[in-house]
């Protein structure tokens, strides 16, 4: 053997994966979310690097913590919200966060509505979140170029600050539209500087939303038959091509609207006792009424 | 002389990170905490100044030490103590309450006579700071 050094000590990443439980979260966040691969593949790429970070502290290197501000873009109903909250849990298994919880504020929150009401708003919201996640949906509402006197400013000068001062305390994640949110950082330089991870959400293909109008009905203990499988298939295709659609939200009302209907289905045809299967299931009669289908 | 008030008022001063985690304690129980400061070191002095509201809604300890920062920052030689209080049923009262800062020179208590009827004499105590008027007992330029 040669002779020790003083850094021959080992670390084992593998223990230190198994012990964060951050399999199995991931793992969860790769069953609950269809798509999405390349917000998977960041969430995965940020757990490696944390990791590894605890490891190195393991063996006595020092290190500034990351900063791991981020920034979520993407189109209305594709799953920016759901996965902030998957966040906090993975950071916090990954011990970068003392306390497992998001705050989600928006605009309102933040500013005030007069001179000298915004600061104190502000720091009252950051110092909620501290510890944890906050979440700023909507985050461009924050800055409003065309009015010059506007409060959003300030807020997102006190943000900054803190967001720089108590990198350890705090992580801050925006989320908004993408056209919206690029406008936004381009008249906010210092803010997109300090974001890390800006992540883009790509819209769902037909596939994926039909894959989550299963999940979501199974969460709620439905199912569809057969034939609805197909009408729902047809109704995805439909919707897409119509205005407003906004991706796994439409999806969510569409089944929602499918329920009342399937209800009111059940209930005039009262005079029949119910099995449980028929209390369960969604039938293609149910989606066929939707107005998706003759709006051609 | 140096003024020890509530708990662990016989260890030395508390640093920031002991500080951090006595606050995470009481939060860990329920408890919300407030910050409170005064310039009047006299031992029956029980009503301290509040700096803003208690924080009732926090969950972690870095929200509180940003009051306590400001709190500092706004009087730099004031005596300033944290406190927990418990909203539970049967207690609805502090349970934890410490010194995080104190003014750099301390000068101390004089003992005062009085004479009363006949050859009775009452003693009390006087802070030597509360001579000068509040705000301006502590400061740099005060201490002799």
């Amino acid at each position: 053997m040669s002779a020790a050094l003083e850094d021959d000590r080992r670390v084992d990443l593998g223990a230190i994966y198994a012990e964060s439980n951050i399999g199995e979260t991931i793992g969860q966040l790769d069953n609950d979310l269809v798509g999405l691969v390349p917000v998977k593949t960041r969430i995965r790429e940020i757990a490696a690097l944390l990791l590894v970070e605890s490891a190195r502290r393991g063996l006595g290197i020092q290190t500034e913590p990351p900063s791991l501000h981020m920034s979520f873009t993407g189109n209305p109903g594709t799953g920016k919200t759901t996965v902030a909250r998957r966040m906090a849990d993975v950071l916090h298994r990954l011990k970068y966060i003392r306390r497992n919880h998001v705050v989600t504020v928006s605009r309102d929150d933040l500013v005030g509505q007069y001179i000298g009401h915004t600061a104190p708003k502000t720091k009252e919201v950051l110092k909620k979140a501290m510890g944890g996640v906050l979440f700023i949906d909507e985050a461009y509402y924050l800055y409003r170029p065309e009015n010059e006197r506007d409060y959003g400013q300030e807020a997102i000068e006190i943000l900054l600050q803190i967001m720089e001062d108590n990198r350890d305390d705090l992580v801050v994640i925006l989320a908004g539209y993408k056209d919206r949110m690029d406008t936004f950082f381009r008249s906010n330089p210092g803010m997109a500087s300090r974001i890390a991870h800006h992540i883009d959400f790509p819209d769902y293909s037909a596939d994926e939303l039909f894959r989550i109008s299963e999940l979501m009905a199974t969460s709620m203990h439905y199912r569809f038959d057969e034939a609805g499988q197909a009408a729902m298939r047809e109704y995805i295709a439909l919707r897409m091509t119509q205005p407003r659609f906004s991706n796994a939200r439409s999806i969510r009302n569409g089944i929602d609207r499918a329920r009342l209907r399937m209800a009111n289905r059940l209930f005039a045809g009262r005079d029949q006792p119910l099995d449980r299967v028929a209390l369960e299931t969604i039938t293609a009669e149910d989606i066929r009424v939707s107005r998706v289908f003759n709006q051609q | 002389m140096k003024i020890t008030q509530g708990q662990f008022s016989f260890l030395p001063d508390l640093n920031d990170e002991e500080i951090k985690k006595q606050i995470e304690y009481g939060l860990d129980q329920g408890w919300s905490i407030a910050v409170e400061h005064t310039d009047d070191p006299h031992p029956r002095n029980t009503y301290w100044s509040m700096w803003g509201t208690p924080m009732f809604d926090l969950r972690d300890p870095a929200g509180v030490m940003l009051e306590l920062n400001a709190c500092r920052k706004e009087f730099p030689n004031d005596y300033i103590k944290v406190l927990a209080f418990d909203s539970n049923k049967g207690f609805e009262t502090i349970r934890m309450s410490f010194m995080v800062q104190r003014p750099a020179a301390e000068p101390g208590f004089e003992l005062v006579r009085s004479e009363g009827p006949g050859r009775t004499v009452r003693y009390t105590l006087r802070s030597y700071a509360t001579s000068r008027p509040s705000g301006d007992r502590y400061s740099s330029a005060a201490t002799p």
